[in-house]
C-alpha cells in the first residue's frame, strides 16, 4: 500500500500507467497468449499422481474371467434390441434378477422444445432398467454407478454384456462395501438425467419420470462405459461434462494407473500420450490435446453420459473404446478387468474424492496444468481490461478544458445518466430477444417460410444476432445530441468492468470459456473508439464477435481432430452446434446459451454502440 | 423537492413489488450473503409457527430475532411483503430529512466562515455551491433506495431492513434535536442487535454541540446532559426488555438474541469474517478470539470520538461502516445503509485515493460471492477458502470507503487546506 498511498510515487505511477498504456496493453496480450501457449510445453506442467490415499497403497487383484460371455451376453442384447426395436427392457430385468441384482426400472418422457434433427428425436419416450448390488460388508450409506448406454443401431452392445458381465462376477464377491449400481440408459443423455433426477428426488429441467422404486446410498462416484466393437486398440477417457465441470483429477489418474498395469493402451481426447516433448511434432502433439480439451469444455456440454453426474457432485468419467487399425488389440476380459480394478479401487473410498484437483487441463494423459499455472494466462488478459479502465478513468476524472475563441474555459458538461443507460438497457433487451424469441416463435416461421423447426429457431436467433447490429443507428436517433465524448468515454468505460467481471466470473466456472471469450473480446474492448477508422473496425469488430468465434471454433475442432471440413460442411455443422446449444440449455441446463445471449452478446453490443458513437 | 422523492419512492416500491412476484424471490432469499441465521425470514416464519402453538419461539436452535419483531409480524404476517417496503421507504425518508438537516447546519457554517474570510484561497473549490447541496438529500434516499443490496434484502424480506429503518429514525431525531425520541431509538435499535449501542456517543456528542454544551469533564452541565441523556437511553431499554418479558413471559430470549450474537454459534459461512476463523479455531482459544473478534465494533468508539469530536455527524457514518464491517451476522442490508451516506461527503472524494480500486473491488466481489458460494457448495469444485477469501477482499475493500475521510486530514494535502477541510466540511 506504500506505493499506493505517497500521492507522489502514486502520482508517477498512474502518469506512467496512462503514457504506456497502449504498449503495456499489448505486451499482456502477447504475454497472456504466450503463457497458454506454453501449458502445454511438458517441463511446465505437473506429473499425475494418485492423491488419493485409500486408492494409492492398497492393492487390488483383478480376476474378471468371463470376457467371451459378456460378449455373448451383449450379442443376446443386440437381438433382443432389435426385436423389441428399442430398450428390452423384460429381457434387461430378467436377466439382471438372474445375476441376484435388485432390479428396478424407471419411465420417462420428455418433449423437446424443437426437434432434434441430429439425433432425430422430439417426442422422447423411454425407460431405465437399473440393478443394484447391494454391499455385504457395510451399511448401505454409500454407492458407486456403472452405467452403459442402450443406443438405437448396432452401438454400445459390448458395454452393455461387460456390464452384465461384471454384475455377475461382482455379485460374487464378498468384499463390496459399497453398493453398487448397474445402470442401462435409454435416450443417452436424457435417460441419464431423468434417472438422476429421480434418484436425487429433484426436477430442475421439468421432465416427466416415475419416481425410482429402490436406492443405494449416496453416489460416490461413477463410471460411463461406451463400447462398440469385441476388441479394442485403445480406451479414450472423456472427463468433460456439463458446463465445463471436470472430476476430480484422482478418477483420471485411477484409469492411467489400470491401463499401465494391465497394459491397455490409453488416451485422453483421441491422442496417445507421448514422450518427445522436446520435439516440435511432439510439442504440437501435446499442444493439439490441451486445445481439443479447452473447446470441448468451452462447450460446455457433457461429451459422454458421465456429464450429468458431475452436477450432483459425483465424480464421474465415461470410457470410450476405441477400435482402430493398430495392430495390438485388447479383448473384453481385459476391459473388465480393468473396470473390476478400478471400482475394487473406488470401493476402498473412505470419503469423496477431494484430495486432488478440480481445476485442470491435460495436456495428455499423463500430464497435468493446474489451476494456479493456467490462471496467469487469463489473468494477463484481464489486467488489460483493468489498464483501460484506469486510463479511462484518469481521462474522466481530469476532463480536458477547452478554450473557446473569448477566452473562456469550457469544462465539457458530464453526460447524462439516460446516455449511458439507454445503449444498456436497448443492448440488454435485444440480448433477451435472442434468448426468448428462437423458441418461441418456431411455429411463426415455420408458417411463413419453407424451413423445418430447428432450422427456424437457428435462423432466427441468427436474424435476431444481426439485426442487433443494426442497433446503434437507432439509439442514436433516440438521443439525438446527447453523444459528447465524455459520453462514450463514460460508457466504455461501463463495457469494460462489465466485461472484466463477466469474463472473470465465467473463466472461475469455466476456464476454457472465459479464456476463448477474452481472447477475442479483450483486444476489441481495448481499442474500440469512436475514432478509429469506422469500415474496418467494424469488420473487425464482427470478425471478433462471439458469434463467429464460434463458427472459428466449430472449423478448428475439426481440423484437430483431424476430420477437416469444407466450408459448406461446416457451416451446417455451425448450424446444428447452435441448434445443440440451445437443446442442451432446455433438456439438462448448460448456461452457455444464456450466457452468451443475456450477458456476452449485450456486452459486445456496448462495444458495438461505442463504436458508431456520433 | 418533494416530487422527485416522491417519484423515487413510486419506483423504488415498484421495483420491489415486481420483484416479489418473480421466482428470483425464492432464490435471494437464499442467499447466504442477503440474510443470516439472525435475520432470515424463514425462520421467523418458524418461530411465528413455534409461538402459534403455544411454544417459546426460542426452544430449539433457529429463532434469533427479538420479541417485538415476532411480535410486530404475528399481527402482519399477511401483509409483510408491504411492511419491508415499506420500511425501506420509512429509511429513506427519514434520511433524505435528517441530511436535509444536516446541510443546512453546513450550509450555514460555511456561510459564516465565508464572511468572516477564513478560508484560505486553495480551497474555495471545496466549497459547495447551495445547488450541489440541495439535490444531495435525494442522492442519498436515491443512494439506500436504488443500491441492489437494499433491493435485494428487501426482496429477502430480510429484518435487517428494519433494523435499518430504526437507525434512520434515530438518526433523524437527533437531527432534529429531540433527545428523548433519539435516545428511545437508540434504544429500539440496541434492543435489535446490540451493536448500535456505540452510535450513543455520536448522538451524545451532535445534541451537546447543537445546545453549545462543551465537552469538559469540569463542566457540570455536561455531566448533568450526558447523565441525562444515558439515563433516558437506558430506561428505554429497560423498557423495552422488561415489556419482551412480559409479552412472552420467560428470559429465553435473552441468552437466544444477545447470546447468539455476542458468542457467535452459528458458522453459515457469510460476507463478515467470524466464519470461518471459528470454524478453523481449537475451542480453548475460541473465548479470547470470541472477545478479540467482538472488541473491535466497539474498540475504535474511543478514539475516533476523541478525533472526530467537532463532527459527529461523520462519526455516526463512521460508527455504522465500522459495525457493518465488524458485526458477527453481517448481510449486504447493513452495508447498504452506510452506503447511502456517502453523497453527503461526495465533495471529499477527489481527495479520495484509490476509489476507483475500491469500487471495482468492491464490483467484483459482488459478482463473484455467488460464483464461488456455487463452486464450492453445488460444483464441489471450489472450497471455503475460495470464498473466505472473497469475504476478506469484500471486508478490506470497505474499508477506505468509509475510512479515507477522515484520514484526510493529517497527510497529502496541505496542512492549511487539512485544516479547512477538517472544521469546515464534515
Amino acid at each position: 500500500m506504500g506505493l499506493l498511498s505517497d500521492p507522489n510515487r502514486r502520482r508517477a505511477l498512474i502518469g506512467m500507467l496512462t503514457r504506456l498504456n497502449a504498449p503495456i496493453c499489448m505486451i499482456c496480450y502477447m504475454a497472456g497468449v504466450a503463457w497458454f501457449m506454453g501449458l502445454a510445453f511438458e517441463p511446465f506442467t505437473l506429473r499425475t499422481y494418485m492423491s488419493e490415499n485409500a486408492m494409492g497403497s492398497t492393492m487390488v487383484e483383478e480376476r474378471f474371467p468371463a470376457g467371451e460371455r459378456a460378449l455373448a451376453t451383449g450379442r443376446e442384447f443386440a437381438a433382443h434390441k432389435k426385436k423389441t426395436g428399442g430398450m428390452p427392457v423384460d429381457w434387461l430385468v430378467r436377466t439382471m434378477q438372474a445375476r441376484g441384482l435388485e432390479v428396478y426400472t424407471q419411465r420417462f418422457s420428455r418433449k423437446l422444445p424443437f426437434p432434434d434433427e441430429d439425433k432425430e428425436r422430439y417426442m422422447v419416450k423411454g425407460t431405465n432398467v437399473y440393478g443394484i448390488l447391494r454391499a455385504p460388508r457395510a451399511p448401505r450409506t454409500e454407492a458407486l454407478v456403472l452405467s452403459a448406454p442402450c443406443s438405437p443401431g448396432n452401438e454400445n452392445n459390448q458395454a452393455v454384456g461387460i456390464l452384465l458381465g461384471l454384475a455377475q462376477y461382482f455379485r460374487s464377491q464378498i468384499y463390496w462395501a459399497k453398493d453398487i449400481i448397474f445402470l442401462v440408459n435409454e435416450h443417452d443423455l436424457i435417460g441419464m438425467q431423468a434417472w438422476l433426477e429421480g434418484y436425487h428426488h429433484t426436477n430442475t429441467t421439468g421432465m416427466d419420470w416415475s419416481p425410482l422404486q429402490g436406492r443405494g446410498g449416496s453416489i460416490q462416484a461413477a463410471l460411463s462405459l461406451e463400447l462398440s466393437s469385441d476388441v479394442v486398440t485403445s480406451l479414450d477417457l472423456v472427463l468433460e461434462g456439463l458446463n465445463g465441470q471436470l472430476p476430480n483429477l484422482d478418477l483420471a489418474n485411477l484409469f492411467y494407473a489400470f491401463c499401465q498395469k494391465i497394459g491397455v493402451l490409453c488416451t485422453t481426447q483421441g491422442k496417445l500420450p507421448r514422450n518427445d516433448w522436446d520435439t516440435t511434432s511432439g510439442y504440437s502433439h501435446a499442444v493439439q490435446t490441451m486445445m481439443l480439451m479447452v473447446l470441448k469444455q468451452a462447450s460446455s456440454r457433457p461429451w459422454g453420459d458421465h456429464g450429468l453426474f458431475l452436477r450432483y457432485h459425483i465424480e464421474a468419467a465415461s470410457i470410450k473404446g476405441v477400435n482402430s487399425f493398430r495392430p495390438y488389440k485388447t479383448d473384453a476380459t481385459t476391459v473388465g478387468r480393468l473396470l473390476e480394478g478400478m471400482y475394487r479401487k473406488l470401493n476402498n473410498l473412505l470419503e469423496r474424492l477431494h484430495q486432488s484437483y478440480f481445476f485442470y487441463l491435460m495436456p495428455s494423459l499423463t500430464r497435468f496444468v493446474s489451476i494456479g499455472y493456467y490462471m496467469p494466462a487469463f489473468g494477463l488478459l484481464a489486467l488489460i481490461l483493468l489498464l483501460r479502465a484506469l486510463d479511462l478513468w484518469v481521462q474522466l476524472s481530469s476532463p480536458p478544458t477547452r478554450t473557446t475563441e473569448d477566452g473562456v474555459e469550457v469544462v465539457p458538461a458530464s453526460p447524462g445518466v439516460l446516455s449511458i443507460l439507454t445503449p444498456l438497457v436497448i443492448s440488454h433487451l435485444t440480448g433477451v430477444a435472442l434468448y426468448t424469441l428462437p423458441v418461441l416463435s418456431q411455429e411463426l416461421a415455420v408458417e411463413h417460410f419453407p424451413v423445418s423447426e430447428t432450422e427456424a429457431v437457428v435462423l432466427t436467433a441468427i436474424a435476431i444476432y444481426t439485426a442487433g447490429l443494426a442497433l446503434p443507428h437507432n439509439t442514436h436517433r433516440l438521443l439525438a445530441g446527447e453523444g459528447t465524448e465524455q459520453g462514450w468515454k463514460v460508457l466504455k468505460l461501463v463495457a469494460v468492468l462489465y466485461l472484466a467481471v463477466l469474463l472473470g466470473c465465467t473463466a472461475l466456472i469455466n476456464f476454457s470459456l472465459g479464456f476463448i471469450l477474452a481472447l477475442t473480446l479483450v483486444p476489441l474492448a481495448a481499442f474500440i473508439t469512436p475514432h478509429v477508422p469506422k469500415t474496418l473496425s467494424a469488420v473487425v469488430m464482427v470478425i471478433l464477435s462471439p458469434g463467429l468465434t464460434l463458427l472459428f471454433a466449430v472449423f478448428f475442432f475439426q481440423e484437430l481432430q483431424e476430420t477437416p471440413v469444407t466450408l459448406q460442411e461446416g457451416w451446417m455443422l455451425y448450424l446444428s452446434v447452435i441448434s445443440q446449444g440451445i437443446l442442451d440449455h432446455a433438456l439438462y441446463g448448460s448456461l452457455l446459451y444464456p450466457l452468451a445471449a443475456l450477458l456476452v452478446y449485450p456486452c459486445w453490443l456496448l462495444f458495438w454502440n461505442i463504436l458508431f458513437w456520433k | 423537492m418533494a416530487a422527485p422523492l416522491a417519484l423515487l419512492l413510486i419506483v423504488a416500491v415498484t421495483i420491489r413489488a415486481a420483484l416479489f412476484r418473480t421466482s428470483l424471490a425464492n432464490l435471494i432469499s437464499e442467499r447466504v450473503e442477503v440474510v443470516s441465521p439472525l435475520n432470515a425470514w424463514k425462520r421467523v416464519v418458524e418461530g411465528l409457527a413455534l409461538l402459534d402453538l403455544d411454544i417459546s419461539p426460542y426452544s430449539g436452535d433457529v429463532f434469533h430475532e427479538t420479541p417485538m419483531v415476532i411480535y410486530l409480524f404475528h399481527f402482519l404476517m399477511d401483509y409483510a411483503e408491504i411492511t419491508f417496503m415499506l420500511a425501506d421507504c420509512l429509511t429513506a425518508v427519514a434520511l433524505y430529512l435528517a441530511v436535509k438537516d444536516y446541510n443546512k447546519q453546513v450550509f450555514r457554517k460555511q456561510k459564516f466562515a465565508l464572511e468572516a474570510d477564513r478560508i484560505p484561497m486553495d480551497c474555495l473549490e471545496l466549497i459547495r455551491s447551495p445547488t450541489e447541496m440541495y439535490y444531495i438529500p435525494l442522492k442519498v434516499a436515491m443512494f439506500y433506495l436504488l443500491n441492489p443490496f437494499t433491493i435485494v434484502s428487501c426482496v429477502a424480506k430480510c429484518t435487517c431492513g428494519l433494523n435499518n429503518a430504526v437507525i434512520a429514525l434515530f438518526i433523524l431525531s437527533t437531527m432534529r434535536g429531540s433527545a428523548l425520541l433519539s435516545a428511545i431509538f437508540l434504544a429500539l435499535a440496541t434492543y435489535q442487535s446490540i451493536y448500535p449501542l456505540t452510535l450513543c456517543v455520536p448522538a451524545l456528542l451532535y445534541l451537546l454541540q447543537r445546545l453549545y454544551i462543551p465537552v469538559n469533564v469540569r463542566r457540570s452541565s455536561f455531566w448533568f446532559y450526558t447523565l441525562q441523556y444515558l439515563f433516558m437511553f437506558l430506561g428505554s431499554l429497560l423498557v423495552l426488555i422488561c415489556l419482551s418479558f412480559f409479552l412472552l413471559g420467560s428470559w429465553d430470549f435473552l441468552p437466544a438474541v444477545y447470546g447468539f450474537i455476542l458468542s457467535v454459534p452459528d458458522l453459515t459461512p457469510n460476507i463478515g469474517l467470524f466464519w470461518y476463523f471459528f470454524a478453523e479455531m481449537f475451542d480453548h482459544f475460541r473465548l479470547f478470539f470470541l472477545c478479540v473478534f467482538q472488541i473491535n465494533v466497539f474498540f475504535y468508539t474511543l478514539p475516533l470520538s476523541i478525533k472526530l469530536k467537532e463532527h459527529p455527524v461523520f462519526l455516526i457514518f463512521m460508527q455504522i461502516a465500522l459495525i457493518a464491517i465488524f458485526k458477527s451476522y453481517p448481510t449486504v442490508g447493513d452495508l447498504s445503509l452506510y452506503m447511502a451516506f456517502l453523497p453527503v461527503w461526495n465533495h471529499l472524494y477527489r481527495f479520495l485515493r484509490n476509489i476507483f480500486l475500491v469500487s471495482c473491488v468492491l464490483l467484483a466481489c459482488s459478482a463473484l460471492f455467488p460464483v464461488l458460494w456455487h463452486l464450492w457448495i453445488y460444483a464441489g469444485s471450489a472450497n471455503s477458502n475460495f470464498y473466505y477469501a472473497i469475504t476478506l477482499l469484500f471486508s478490506v475493500a470497505q474499508v477506505p470507503v468509509c475510512l479515507s475521510p477522515s484520514l484526510l486530514s493529517s497527510r497529502e494535502s496541505s496542512s492549511k487546506t487539512a485544516l479547512f477541510t477538517h472544521s469546515l466540511l464534515f
